[in-house]
């Protein structure tokens, strides 16, 4: 279309390169194309983050927001009221921490669906991808990400409110545990994302699962607070098994993999039993919506 | 000659509705192949089934050599792929967009920028690759989609009506750039329900009509087939009824003439159907001098396709976009295609 090409020039550039086509990625493994189309994917995404910063923006006010408004709620309860040593802002911290990462992750699956809604998903449909769970994986790492981002300011705004500082293995436990619950949830809602007929009945869905999710688990106040059945409901939520450890951390400097980091009604769990209900969540969700993307993928 | 794309009594149904009832055609190697139909006549659903993006019901789909059907990921290889509405990330500038383009084909790293600014050149979109794809023009979008389409060089392009929406000069350019894409070597496949970009474009083409296949050839191949070139005659600028008469009684005596008529709402001038011959023009003008009617104005056509498509269906082009577009329900459409 341009003057300056000449004709031979263009017949280069468009001719068809069988090489380029036929041969099944050629010096290049199967799994160097995953890792350069999931990279080129969540690029794209971080670009998206760039050059529209408002969620990211929001994400990080509505904890701060958390922090102060249920900060001031329980700002006159009586002294050790949950717990020694404990104030509610040493308290609220972990509560937010999980919760904020698990509503960022409840919401990954939206783009995925405005992207089936507007077509661009065809464009990725229609390429030769090693693998689709690329655009499961890039969706993931992107909210992963986000949630550290998140989780990090939330620890200072915390540490600024009277909370306190974990030490540095504490932090990367932290971060551990972040990382399986945003994990397992950002599956699920790709999953569902996938599995819905729109972006209505998907954010119904985060919709009736949110704040439920919240006030049915340790987030805001301990299980002892709670009436019988909405302990049972809480200690099989599992964002209580995210809270409880990282609020243990927040308490104890000193603590192992067999320190009891939380009690529900059936029994006392330490820190690897918890890692190990968030690894079993993991792997469920996983297996749950293997279906779901299969149908599409396959 | 080797096949690009061969398609065998495809079937593909979405709930109860059969969108494509029994398709089967054959693009050539190195050609452009072109689906006519009205709206709704299964030609997109037909081409969904090629780019991997539903699987046929029945049938067979084979990419050159490549089962589609059975292998589509080596069919997705060969294939480029242009939508009809063309899906950009607004965000991005078109040049990021052929940036996740390229990854998405395993173009080999140290290749990709130069492949990039190769496209934006071919396509002339340099003064916009650098901006967001949300201020493109839909002419500008519609390149930008084709470089996107182009940069793994494809041995097939697949065009879903390409120029539905364009402006007369952008759809110039595309036609035009089409034509260069073949000359390099590409084969092309170009739905579309305008019957002048087929007529001008195709090698070939198939007629779809209510999910089947009705016509295939070479444009002229089918005009031939529904027989006769046309001839518009007119003896006077406004010819009276009976000079009329006279010269249709002594047109129809002619060897090649297979039909005529008069049209009076076009002053009384004579339509007919003759076999394509030489000199026939010559011929007609004799037989009119030696009576002495004189002849104000005589033209020769070919049928046109929508000739082909009247004759295999008993409506023009126009009747049935007009008849189906009170039956279509595009919601609904568009929930199928993101299954």
């Amino acid at each position: 279309m341009s003057q300056s090409v000449s004709p031979n020039q263009i017949n280069s550039i468009l001719a068809p390169n069988p090489s380029l086509t036929q041969q099944s990625s050629i010096g290049s493994s199967a799994l160097g194309n995953f890792v350069q189309e999931t990279l080129a994917l969540t690029k794209r995404l971080f670009i998206q983050l760039q050059r529209r910063p408002s969620t990211l923006v929001a994400g990080i006010i509505q904890p701060f927001m958390w922090l102060i408004l249920f900060g001031a709620l329980f700002s006159k309860a009586p002294q050790g009221l949950f717990g020694n040593d404990m104030n509610y802002a040493k308290f609220l911290a972990p509560g937010i921490i999980v919760f904020t990462a698990f509503s960022g992750a409840l919401n990954a699956g939206l783009p995925v669906m405005f992207d089936r809604e507007f077509g661009f998903l065809n464009r990725l449909l229609v390429a030769p991808l090693a693998s689709r769970y690329s655009i499961v994986a890039a969706s993931t790492v992107y909210i992963i990400v986000l949630s550290f981002v998140q989780t990090a300011v939330i620890i200072g705004a915390s540490a600024f409110l009277g909370a306190g500082f974990p030490n540095a293995i504490g932090l990367s436990a932290i971060a551990l545990i972040v990382f399986l619950i945003v994990l397992g949830v950002t599956a699920l809602s790709l999953g569902l994302a996938f599995a819905l007929p729109g972006h209505i009945e998907l954010i119904a869905v985060i919709f009736v699962t949110n704040l439920p999710l919240l006030f049915a688990s340790t987030a805001l106040a301990p299980l002892n607070f709670m009436a019988g059945w909405l302990q049972v409901i809480a200690s099989l939520n599992p964002l209580t098994y995210a809270i409880e450890p990282i609020r243990y951390l927040y308490l104890n400097g000193d603590w192992a993999v067999s320190s009891i980091v939380m009690s529900n009604p059936w029994a006392n769990i330490s820190f690897g039993g918890v890692i190990l209900v968030l690894l079993g969540f993991d792997a469920l969700v996983l297996l749950a919506i293997q279906p779901l993307l299969r149908r599409r993928f396959a | 000659m080797a096949v690009a794309v061969l398609i065998e009594h495809l079937q593909k149904n979405y709930g109860n509705v059969q969108a494509v009832k029994d398709i089967s055609f054959t693009v050539k190697s190195g050609e452009i192949f072109g689906l006519l139909g009205p709206n709704g006549a299964g030609k997109t659903t037909t081409i969904r089934c090629l780019c991997t993006l539903a699987k046929p019901d029945r049938g067979k789909i084979q990419v050159g050599t490549v089962d589609a059907v059975a292998d589509p990921k080596a069919a997705r290889r060969r294939l480029g792929y242009v939508a009809q509405e063309v899906a950009i990330d607004k965000v991005l500038t078109g040049r990021e967009l052929l940036g996740l383009q390229a990854a998405l084909y395993h173009i080999p790293k140290n290749s990709i920028k130069e492949r990039i600014n190769q496209l934006i050149k071919a396509l002339g979109i340099e003064d916009y690759a650098d901006r967001q794809s949300g201020t493109y023009s839909g002419g500008i979008r519609k390149r930008l989609d084709l470089a996107a389409g182009l940069l793994h060089q494809p041995e097939v392009l697949v065009l879903d009506e390409p120029t539905v929406g364009l402006d007369i000069e952008s759809r110039r350019l595309l036609w035009d750039f089409l034509l260069q894409l073949k000359a390099a070597g590409t084969s092309i496949l170009i739905t579309s329900h305008y019957l002048e970009e087929v007529d001008a474009l195709a090698d070939r083409l198939a007629i779809i009509d209510r999910g089947k296949v009705i016509a295939e050839g070479s444009p002229s191949e089918l005009k031939d087939r529904v027989g006769g070139d046309r001839i518009t005659l007119r003896i006077r600028e406004f010819t009276l009824e009976t000079e009329a008469n006279q010269a249709k009684n002594l047109l129809t005596a002619l060897p090649f003439v297979e039909s005529a008529i008069i049209n009076p709402s076009q002053g009384n001038s004579l339509n007919l159907i003759v076999k394509p011959e030489a000199k026939v023009l010559t011929q007609i003008e004799q037989s009119l001098s030696e009576v002495d009617l004189p002849a104000f104005s005589l033209a020769q056509s070919r049928p046109s396709l929508d000739d082909v498509y009247l004759a295999a269906t008993g409506q023009t082009l126009m009747d049935a976009e007009i008849a189906a577009a009170g039956t279509r329900d595009v919601k609904k459409e568009k929930k199928q295609q993101m299954k």
